[in-house]
Protein backbone atom coordinates (compact mmCIF):
# COMPACT_ATOMS: atom_id res chain seq x y z
CA UNK A 1 0.00 0.00 0.00
CA UNK A 2 2.77 2.64 0.68
CA UNK A 3 4.27 1.58 -2.58
CA UNK A 4 1.51 2.42 -4.17
CA UNK A 5 1.14 5.73 -2.80
CA UNK A 6 4.65 6.60 -3.17
CA UNK A 7 4.34 5.52 -6.95
CA UNK A 8 1.10 7.85 -7.31
CA UNK A 9 2.78 10.46 -5.28
CA UNK A 10 5.39 10.39 -8.30
CA UNK A 11 2.92 10.17 -10.99
CA UNK A 12 3.06 13.08 -13.39
CA UNK A 13 0.11 15.19 -12.46
CA UNK A 14 -0.80 15.64 -15.78
CA UNK A 15 -1.77 11.56 -15.67
CA UNK A 16 -3.94 12.11 -12.54
CA UNK A 17 -5.70 15.71 -13.73
CA UNK A 18 -8.95 15.15 -15.95
CA UNK A 19 -7.63 17.54 -18.66
CA UNK A 20 -4.42 19.79 -18.82
CA UNK A 21 -4.21 22.92 -21.41
CA UNK A 22 0.32 23.98 -21.54
CA UNK A 23 -0.35 27.10 -22.66
CA UNK A 24 2.72 29.43 -23.54
CA UNK A 25 1.80 33.02 -22.28
CA UNK A 26 3.53 36.45 -23.26
CA UNK A 27 4.99 37.56 -20.03
CA UNK A 28 2.82 40.57 -20.00
CA UNK A 29 -0.23 38.67 -19.33
CA UNK A 30 1.20 36.22 -17.08
CA UNK A 31 -0.46 37.73 -14.33
CA UNK A 32 -3.83 38.18 -16.03
CA UNK A 33 -3.73 34.87 -17.56
CA UNK A 34 -3.13 33.30 -14.05
CA UNK A 35 -6.10 34.95 -12.83
CA UNK A 36 -8.44 33.72 -15.54
CA UNK A 37 -6.93 29.83 -15.49
CA UNK A 38 -7.50 29.82 -11.76
CA UNK A 39 -11.48 31.07 -12.70
CA UNK A 40 -11.29 28.39 -15.82
CA UNK A 41 -10.82 25.58 -13.64
CA UNK A 42 -12.42 26.66 -10.59
CA UNK A 43 -15.88 25.96 -13.27
CA UNK A 44 -13.95 22.91 -15.19
CA UNK A 45 -12.15 20.09 -14.14
CA UNK A 46 -9.31 20.82 -16.68
CA UNK A 47 -5.90 22.00 -15.23
CA UNK A 48 -4.28 24.80 -17.24
CA UNK A 49 -0.47 25.07 -17.17
CA UNK A 50 0.95 28.88 -17.56
CA UNK A 51 4.54 28.71 -19.66
CA UNK A 52 5.80 32.72 -19.81
CA UNK A 53 8.20 34.45 -21.71
CA UNK A 54 8.83 36.63 -24.47
CA UNK A 55 6.92 35.94 -27.38
CA UNK A 56 9.73 35.67 -29.87
CA UNK A 57 11.11 33.17 -27.65
CA UNK A 58 8.12 31.34 -27.32
CA UNK A 59 7.53 31.50 -30.93
CA UNK A 60 10.89 30.22 -31.61
CA UNK A 61 10.32 26.88 -28.72
CA UNK A 62 7.02 26.34 -30.91
CA UNK A 63 8.77 26.28 -34.01
CA UNK A 64 11.68 23.37 -32.18
CA UNK A 65 8.47 21.68 -30.81
CA UNK A 66 7.61 22.75 -27.52
CA UNK A 67 4.63 20.85 -26.39
CA UNK A 68 2.29 23.80 -25.91
CA UNK A 69 -1.38 23.37 -26.79
CA UNK A 70 -2.50 27.39 -26.71
CA UNK A 71 -0.27 30.38 -27.57
CA UNK A 72 -1.38 34.10 -26.27
CA UNK A 73 1.60 36.19 -27.76
CA UNK A 74 1.80 40.02 -27.25
CA UNK A 75 1.71 41.03 -31.01
CA UNK A 76 -0.56 39.64 -33.92
CA UNK A 77 2.46 39.23 -36.16
CA UNK A 78 3.49 35.56 -34.77
CA UNK A 79 0.01 34.10 -34.50
CA UNK A 80 0.39 34.95 -37.91
CA UNK A 81 3.12 33.13 -38.89
CA UNK A 82 2.04 30.21 -36.66
CA UNK A 83 -1.02 30.07 -38.57
CA UNK A 84 1.10 30.46 -42.18
CA UNK A 85 3.60 27.90 -41.60
CA UNK A 86 0.70 25.14 -40.59
CA UNK A 87 1.69 25.18 -36.77
CA UNK A 88 -1.70 26.64 -36.11
CA UNK A 89 -5.37 25.23 -36.10
CA UNK A 90 -6.65 27.51 -39.27
CA UNK A 91 -9.00 30.41 -38.27
CA UNK A 92 -8.19 29.68 -34.45
CA UNK A 93 -6.68 33.09 -34.61
CA UNK A 94 -8.51 35.93 -32.29
CA UNK A 95 -7.49 39.05 -30.74
CA UNK A 96 -8.31 38.45 -27.43
CA UNK A 97 -6.26 41.81 -25.87
CA UNK A 98 -5.05 44.95 -27.29
CA UNK A 99 -2.21 46.64 -24.94
CA UNK A 100 -1.36 49.95 -24.50
CA UNK A 101 2.77 50.84 -23.98
CA UNK A 102 3.79 52.96 -20.83
CA UNK A 103 6.49 55.10 -19.81
CA UNK A 104 7.16 54.70 -16.23
CA UNK A 105 9.51 56.01 -13.46
CA UNK A 106 9.88 54.65 -9.82
CA UNK A 107 12.62 56.78 -9.56
CA UNK A 108 12.26 59.58 -6.29
CA UNK A 109 14.08 62.41 -7.96
CA UNK A 110 11.24 62.24 -10.75
CA UNK A 111 8.46 63.08 -8.48
CA UNK A 112 5.83 65.02 -9.76
CA UNK A 113 8.23 65.86 -13.27
CA UNK A 114 6.61 64.74 -16.58
CA UNK A 115 7.62 61.76 -17.95
CA UNK A 116 7.51 62.78 -21.20
CA UNK A 117 9.43 65.52 -20.45
CA UNK A 118 12.13 63.81 -18.90
CA UNK A 119 12.70 61.65 -21.43
CA UNK A 120 12.64 64.06 -24.30
CA UNK A 121 15.49 65.52 -22.48
CA UNK A 122 17.44 62.67 -22.03
CA UNK A 123 17.17 63.72 -17.82
CA UNK A 124 18.44 59.77 -17.23
CA UNK A 125 20.75 57.30 -16.85
CA UNK A 126 19.27 54.06 -18.07
CA UNK A 127 16.18 53.61 -20.50
CA UNK A 128 14.46 49.78 -19.87
CA UNK A 129 13.22 48.63 -23.01
CA UNK A 130 12.02 45.43 -23.99
CA UNK A 131 14.15 43.69 -26.50
CA UNK A 132 13.25 44.47 -29.82
CA UNK A 133 13.61 41.57 -31.39
CA UNK A 134 11.53 39.11 -29.40
CA UNK A 135 9.57 41.67 -27.18
CA UNK A 136 6.53 43.12 -29.20
CA UNK A 137 6.81 45.80 -26.05
CA UNK A 138 10.14 46.06 -27.11
CA UNK A 139 9.32 46.80 -30.40
CA UNK A 140 6.86 49.11 -29.79
CA UNK A 141 8.83 50.94 -27.77
CA UNK A 142 11.38 51.43 -30.25
CA UNK A 143 9.43 52.12 -32.91
CA UNK A 144 8.06 55.06 -31.06
CA UNK A 145 11.23 56.22 -29.72
CA UNK A 146 12.08 56.41 -34.09
CA UNK A 147 9.29 58.17 -34.50
CA UNK A 148 9.58 60.77 -32.07
CA UNK A 149 13.15 60.98 -33.25
CA UNK A 150 14.51 60.24 -30.00
CA UNK A 151 16.27 56.38 -30.73
CA UNK A 152 19.44 57.90 -31.59
CA UNK A 153 19.86 59.61 -28.45
CA UNK A 154 17.88 56.93 -26.48
CA UNK A 155 19.67 53.80 -27.73
CA UNK A 156 23.36 55.16 -26.08
CA UNK A 157 21.54 54.57 -22.59
CA UNK A 158 18.93 52.00 -23.47
CA UNK A 159 19.18 48.59 -21.05
CA UNK A 160 17.63 45.57 -22.93
CA UNK A 161 15.10 43.49 -20.58
CA UNK A 162 14.96 40.19 -21.72
CA UNK A 163 10.89 40.51 -22.01
CA UNK A 164 8.84 42.37 -20.80
CA UNK A 165 9.02 41.37 -17.32
CA UNK A 166 12.41 41.90 -16.63
CA UNK A 167 12.41 45.29 -18.03
CA UNK A 168 10.11 46.22 -15.17
CA UNK A 169 12.22 44.83 -12.91
CA UNK A 170 15.25 46.88 -14.58
CA UNK A 171 13.16 49.60 -13.30
CA UNK A 172 11.52 48.68 -10.52
CA UNK A 173 14.64 47.88 -8.55
CA UNK A 174 15.72 51.58 -9.88
CA UNK A 175 18.79 50.05 -12.10
CA UNK A 176 17.23 52.21 -14.96
CA UNK A 177 15.88 55.39 -14.15
CA UNK A 178 12.77 54.86 -16.33
CA UNK A 179 11.37 52.44 -19.07
CA UNK A 180 8.17 51.01 -21.30
CA UNK A 181 6.23 48.61 -19.83
CA UNK A 182 3.00 47.42 -20.61
CA UNK A 183 -0.04 49.46 -19.16
CA UNK A 184 -1.27 45.83 -17.53
CA UNK A 185 1.87 45.82 -15.30
CA UNK A 186 0.83 49.22 -13.52
CA UNK A 187 -1.57 46.79 -11.81
CA UNK A 188 1.27 44.81 -10.51
CA UNK A 189 1.29 44.19 -6.28
CA UNK A 190 4.77 44.11 -5.98
CA UNK A 191 5.40 47.76 -8.17
CA UNK A 192 7.03 50.54 -5.98
CA UNK A 193 5.63 54.11 -5.92
CA UNK A 194 5.34 55.93 -9.05
CA UNK A 195 7.15 58.89 -9.41
CA UNK A 196 5.69 59.79 -12.88
CA UNK A 197 4.29 57.67 -15.81
CA UNK A 198 2.92 57.92 -19.11
CA UNK A 199 0.78 56.28 -21.47
CA UNK A 200 1.84 56.37 -25.56
CA UNK A 201 -1.44 57.41 -27.43
CA UNK A 202 -2.37 54.58 -29.85
CA UNK A 203 -2.27 57.59 -32.37
CA UNK A 204 1.89 57.34 -31.48
CA UNK A 205 2.33 53.66 -31.22
CA UNK A 206 2.23 50.54 -32.66
CA UNK A 207 -0.90 49.13 -31.93
CA UNK A 208 -0.53 46.11 -29.39
CA UNK A 209 -3.15 43.98 -30.54
CA UNK A 210 -2.67 40.52 -28.63
CA UNK A 211 -3.73 37.50 -30.67
CA UNK A 212 -3.74 33.62 -29.40
CA UNK A 213 -3.95 31.05 -31.60
CA UNK A 214 -4.78 27.10 -31.07
CA UNK A 215 -1.84 25.16 -31.78
CA UNK A 216 -1.64 22.56 -34.34
CA UNK A 217 -1.03 19.72 -31.87
CA UNK A 218 -3.92 20.77 -29.88
CA UNK A 219 -6.27 20.50 -32.53
CA UNK A 220 -7.85 17.49 -30.83
CA UNK A 221 -7.86 18.94 -27.54
CA UNK A 222 -11.17 19.62 -26.32
CA UNK A 223 -9.74 21.07 -23.14
CA UNK A 224 -7.76 23.29 -25.30
CA UNK A 225 -10.62 24.79 -26.94
CA UNK A 226 -12.65 25.14 -24.23
CA UNK A 227 -9.88 27.31 -22.36
CA UNK A 228 -10.01 29.78 -25.63
CA UNK A 229 -13.62 29.44 -26.03
CA UNK A 230 -13.44 31.06 -22.27
CA UNK A 231 -11.10 33.75 -23.04
CA UNK A 232 -13.85 35.29 -25.10
CA UNK A 233 -16.56 34.88 -22.21
CA UNK A 234 -18.08 38.00 -20.84
CA UNK A 235 -16.62 37.19 -17.67
CA UNK A 236 -13.42 36.91 -18.94
CA UNK A 237 -13.03 40.41 -20.67
CA UNK A 238 -14.47 41.43 -17.49
CA UNK A 239 -11.33 40.44 -15.94
CA UNK A 240 -8.83 40.78 -18.95
CA UNK A 241 -10.07 44.25 -19.21
CA UNK A 242 -9.97 45.15 -15.53
CA UNK A 243 -6.51 44.12 -16.01
CA UNK A 244 -5.52 47.09 -17.67
CA UNK A 245 -6.16 45.92 -21.58
CA UNK A 246 -8.59 46.97 -24.53
CA UNK A 247 -10.75 44.37 -25.30
CA UNK A 248 -11.50 43.87 -29.21
CA UNK A 249 -15.53 43.98 -30.22
CA UNK A 250 -16.94 45.42 -27.12
CA UNK B 1 24.48 41.21 -36.69
CA UNK B 2 27.86 41.32 -35.76
CA UNK B 3 29.17 38.27 -34.51
CA UNK B 4 33.40 39.39 -33.63
CA UNK B 5 31.85 42.39 -31.37
CA UNK B 6 30.49 40.58 -28.59
CA UNK B 7 33.30 37.69 -28.81
CA UNK B 8 35.38 39.98 -28.72
CA UNK B 9 33.63 41.93 -25.34
CA UNK B 10 33.61 38.56 -24.02
CA UNK B 11 37.63 38.11 -24.15
CA UNK B 12 38.20 41.72 -22.78
CA UNK B 13 35.99 40.63 -19.61
CA UNK B 14 37.57 37.25 -18.93
CA UNK B 15 40.78 39.13 -19.42
CA UNK B 16 40.25 41.70 -17.52
CA UNK B 17 38.43 39.38 -14.88
CA UNK B 18 41.55 37.35 -14.69
CA UNK B 19 43.45 40.18 -14.07
CA UNK B 20 42.00 40.96 -11.02
CA UNK B 21 41.65 37.67 -10.03
CA UNK B 22 45.26 37.28 -10.09
CA UNK B 23 45.66 40.17 -8.20
CA UNK B 24 43.57 39.57 -5.69
CA UNK B 25 43.05 35.87 -5.84
CA UNK B 26 47.00 35.61 -5.01
CA UNK B 27 47.56 36.86 -1.40
CA UNK B 28 43.80 35.03 -0.76
CA UNK B 29 45.52 31.54 -2.24
CA UNK B 30 48.64 31.77 -0.21
CA UNK B 31 46.72 33.13 3.19
CA UNK B 32 44.29 29.78 2.54
CA UNK B 33 47.69 27.81 1.98
CA UNK B 34 49.64 29.09 4.94
CA UNK B 35 47.21 29.68 7.49
CA UNK B 36 46.11 27.62 10.79
CA UNK B 37 43.28 30.05 11.44
CA UNK B 38 40.29 28.14 13.00
CA UNK B 39 38.30 30.15 10.44
CA UNK B 40 40.20 28.76 7.46
CA UNK B 41 37.06 26.28 6.28
CA UNK B 42 34.69 29.18 6.66
CA UNK B 43 36.93 31.21 4.47
CA UNK B 44 37.17 28.68 1.99
CA UNK B 45 33.78 27.59 2.07
CA UNK B 46 32.60 31.11 0.97
CA UNK B 47 35.28 31.20 -1.87
CA UNK B 48 33.89 28.04 -3.31
CA UNK B 49 29.87 28.81 -2.59
CA UNK B 50 29.91 30.42 -6.64
CA UNK B 51 30.92 26.94 -7.69
CA UNK B 52 27.61 25.60 -6.47
CA UNK B 53 25.20 28.49 -6.18
CA UNK B 54 23.06 28.98 -8.89
CA UNK B 55 24.19 32.13 -11.32
CA UNK B 56 20.44 33.55 -10.63
CA UNK B 57 21.54 34.04 -6.43
CA UNK B 58 24.70 36.13 -7.61
CA UNK B 59 22.92 37.58 -10.06
CA UNK B 60 20.29 38.26 -7.84
CA UNK B 61 22.11 40.08 -4.92
CA UNK B 62 24.92 41.63 -7.58
CA UNK B 63 21.89 43.39 -8.81
CA UNK B 64 20.72 44.74 -5.74
CA UNK B 65 24.26 45.32 -4.61
CA UNK B 66 25.61 47.09 -7.77
CA UNK B 67 22.33 49.34 -8.40
CA UNK B 68 21.77 52.46 -7.92
CA UNK B 69 20.63 52.16 -4.34
CA UNK B 70 22.66 49.39 -3.58
CA UNK B 71 25.56 49.56 -0.98
CA UNK B 72 28.58 49.06 -3.41
CA UNK B 73 26.43 50.97 -6.54
CA UNK B 74 25.40 53.67 -4.80
CA UNK B 75 28.54 54.79 -3.39
CA UNK B 76 29.89 54.13 -6.75
CA UNK B 77 27.30 56.72 -8.11
CA UNK B 78 28.80 59.22 -5.76
CA UNK B 79 32.52 58.60 -6.97
CA UNK B 80 31.86 58.35 -10.43
CA UNK B 81 28.46 59.61 -11.27
CA UNK B 82 27.34 56.38 -13.17
CA UNK B 83 26.05 53.07 -11.92
CA UNK B 84 27.60 49.48 -11.62
CA UNK B 85 24.88 47.82 -13.26
CA UNK B 86 24.20 47.78 -17.09
CA UNK B 87 28.39 48.34 -16.93
CA UNK B 88 31.50 47.05 -18.09
CA UNK B 89 32.76 48.05 -14.91
CA UNK B 90 30.15 46.17 -13.12
CA UNK B 91 30.26 42.71 -15.33
CA UNK B 92 34.11 42.82 -14.32
CA UNK B 93 33.03 42.28 -10.35
CA UNK B 94 30.02 40.33 -11.25
CA UNK B 95 32.59 37.74 -13.47
CA UNK B 96 35.19 38.59 -10.38
CA UNK B 97 32.96 36.81 -7.60
CA UNK B 98 31.61 34.11 -10.11
CA UNK B 99 34.61 32.64 -11.50
CA UNK B 100 37.10 33.32 -7.72
CA UNK B 101 37.10 29.73 -6.77
CA UNK B 102 38.06 29.19 -10.25
CA UNK B 103 41.68 31.10 -9.96
CA UNK B 104 41.98 30.82 -6.07
CA UNK B 105 41.37 26.99 -6.05
CA UNK B 106 44.14 25.86 -8.45
CA UNK B 107 46.99 28.34 -6.80
CA UNK B 108 45.99 27.12 -3.43
CA UNK B 109 46.60 23.54 -4.31
CA UNK B 110 49.76 24.15 -5.81
CA UNK B 111 51.08 26.68 -2.68
CA UNK B 112 50.42 23.46 -0.03
CA UNK B 113 52.12 21.36 -2.28
CA UNK B 114 55.12 23.30 -1.87
CA UNK B 115 57.58 21.62 0.12
CA UNK B 116 57.47 23.35 3.37
CA UNK B 117 61.67 23.10 3.89
CA UNK B 118 62.42 24.92 0.51
CA UNK B 119 60.22 28.28 2.41
CA UNK B 120 62.33 28.06 5.48
CA UNK B 121 65.34 27.84 4.33
CA UNK B 122 64.76 30.82 2.30
CA UNK B 123 63.62 32.59 5.26
CA UNK B 124 66.57 31.21 7.35
CA UNK B 125 68.61 33.28 4.56
CA UNK B 126 67.15 36.46 5.50
CA UNK B 127 64.70 36.56 2.69
CA UNK B 128 61.61 38.61 3.99
CA UNK B 129 58.28 36.82 3.22
CA UNK B 130 57.43 38.78 0.30
CA UNK B 131 60.76 38.23 -1.15
CA UNK B 132 60.57 34.38 -0.49
CA UNK B 133 57.15 34.04 -2.37
CA UNK B 134 58.57 35.65 -5.28
CA UNK B 135 62.15 34.27 -5.68
CA UNK B 136 60.93 30.53 -4.51
CA UNK B 137 57.00 29.84 -4.17
CA UNK B 138 55.31 31.37 -7.02
CA UNK B 139 58.32 30.05 -9.67
CA UNK B 140 57.45 26.78 -8.11
CA UNK B 141 54.09 26.89 -8.09
CA UNK B 142 53.66 27.92 -12.18
CA UNK B 143 51.72 25.01 -13.08
CA UNK B 144 48.79 26.32 -10.69
CA UNK B 145 48.87 29.53 -11.74
CA UNK B 146 48.77 28.81 -15.53
CA UNK B 147 45.66 26.26 -14.27
CA UNK B 148 44.33 29.55 -12.51
CA UNK B 149 44.33 31.75 -15.56
CA UNK B 150 42.85 29.52 -18.24
CA UNK B 151 40.29 28.12 -15.52
CA UNK B 152 39.20 31.94 -14.75
CA UNK B 153 39.60 32.87 -18.23
CA UNK B 154 37.05 30.34 -20.07
CA UNK B 155 34.83 30.17 -17.39
CA UNK B 156 34.12 33.82 -17.18
CA UNK B 157 33.86 33.75 -21.39
CA UNK B 158 31.05 30.88 -20.51
CA UNK B 159 29.57 33.34 -18.35
CA UNK B 160 25.39 33.93 -18.91
CA UNK B 161 23.55 33.91 -16.10
CA UNK B 162 24.47 36.62 -13.60
CA UNK B 163 25.54 38.69 -17.06
CA UNK B 164 21.92 38.05 -18.34
CA UNK B 165 20.76 39.66 -14.79
CA UNK B 166 23.05 42.46 -14.15
CA UNK B 167 23.76 43.38 -17.85
CA UNK B 168 21.34 44.63 -19.53
CA UNK B 169 22.36 43.70 -23.09
CA UNK B 170 23.82 46.44 -24.26
CA UNK B 171 25.96 45.79 -27.42
CA UNK B 172 29.58 46.70 -27.04
CA UNK B 173 29.35 47.31 -23.26
CA UNK B 174 27.54 44.34 -21.71
CA UNK B 175 26.52 42.26 -24.70
CA UNK B 176 28.57 38.98 -24.64
CA UNK B 177 29.12 36.11 -25.97
CA UNK B 178 26.48 34.01 -24.50
CA UNK B 179 24.08 36.60 -24.24
CA UNK B 180 24.39 37.19 -28.28
CA UNK B 181 24.39 33.40 -28.89
CA UNK B 182 21.07 33.52 -26.96
CA UNK B 183 19.07 36.72 -29.06
CA UNK B 184 20.39 34.85 -31.76
CA UNK B 185 18.98 31.62 -30.96
CA UNK B 186 15.72 33.45 -29.85
CA UNK B 187 14.96 35.29 -33.04
CA UNK B 188 15.67 31.70 -34.86
CA UNK B 189 19.25 33.58 -36.38
CA UNK B 190 20.92 30.15 -36.28
CA UNK B 191 23.54 30.54 -38.76
CA UNK B 192 24.87 33.62 -36.75
CA UNK B 193 24.37 31.52 -33.11
CA UNK B 194 26.22 28.68 -35.33
CA UNK B 195 29.20 30.88 -35.61
CA UNK B 196 29.68 32.31 -32.37
CA UNK B 197 28.84 28.95 -31.24
CA UNK B 198 31.33 26.20 -33.35
CA UNK B 199 33.95 29.34 -31.90
CA UNK B 200 33.09 29.01 -28.84
CA UNK B 201 33.52 25.35 -28.53
CA UNK B 202 36.69 25.27 -30.61
CA UNK B 203 38.03 27.67 -28.17
CA UNK B 204 36.72 25.04 -25.45
CA UNK B 205 38.49 22.20 -26.93
CA UNK B 206 42.16 23.75 -27.72
CA UNK B 207 42.49 25.59 -24.37
CA UNK B 208 41.54 22.29 -22.03
CA UNK B 209 43.58 20.35 -24.63
CA UNK B 210 46.14 22.52 -24.34
CA UNK B 211 46.08 22.19 -20.49
CA UNK B 212 45.97 18.51 -20.35
CA UNK B 213 48.85 18.38 -22.88
CA UNK B 214 51.05 20.61 -21.00
CA UNK B 215 50.23 18.58 -17.67
CA UNK B 216 51.39 15.45 -19.07
CA UNK B 217 54.70 16.61 -19.63
CA UNK B 218 55.13 18.27 -16.89
CA UNK B 219 54.38 15.28 -14.63
CA UNK B 220 56.92 13.20 -16.99
CA UNK B 221 59.28 15.46 -16.29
Amino acid sequence: MRKLLLIAALLPTSLLADDVVRVAVASNFIQTAAELSKRFSETSSIEVRLSGGSTGKLYAQILNGAPFDVFLAADAERPRLLEQGGHAVPGSRTTYARGALVLWSGDRTLVGRDCREVLNRGDYRHLAIANPATAPYGKAARDFLVDAGLWEQAKKRAVFGENISQTLQFVATGNATLGFIAASQLRHRNLPSTSCNWTVPDSEGSPLDQQLVLLKSAAGNAAAREFVDYLADEQAAAIIRRSGYGVPGR
Amino acid sequence: MNVLGPLWLSVQLALATTLVLFVVGTPLAWWLSQTASRWKPVAQTIVAMPIVLPPTVLGFYLLILLGPNGAIGSWWVQLTGSALTFSFTGLVIASCVYSLPFAVQPMQNAFEALPRQTLEFAWLQGATKLDAFFSVAAPMSVRGFVAAAVLAFAHTLGEFGVVLMVGGNIPGETRVVSIAIYDEVETLNYGAAHQMSLLLLAFAFVVLLAMYLVNRRWSER
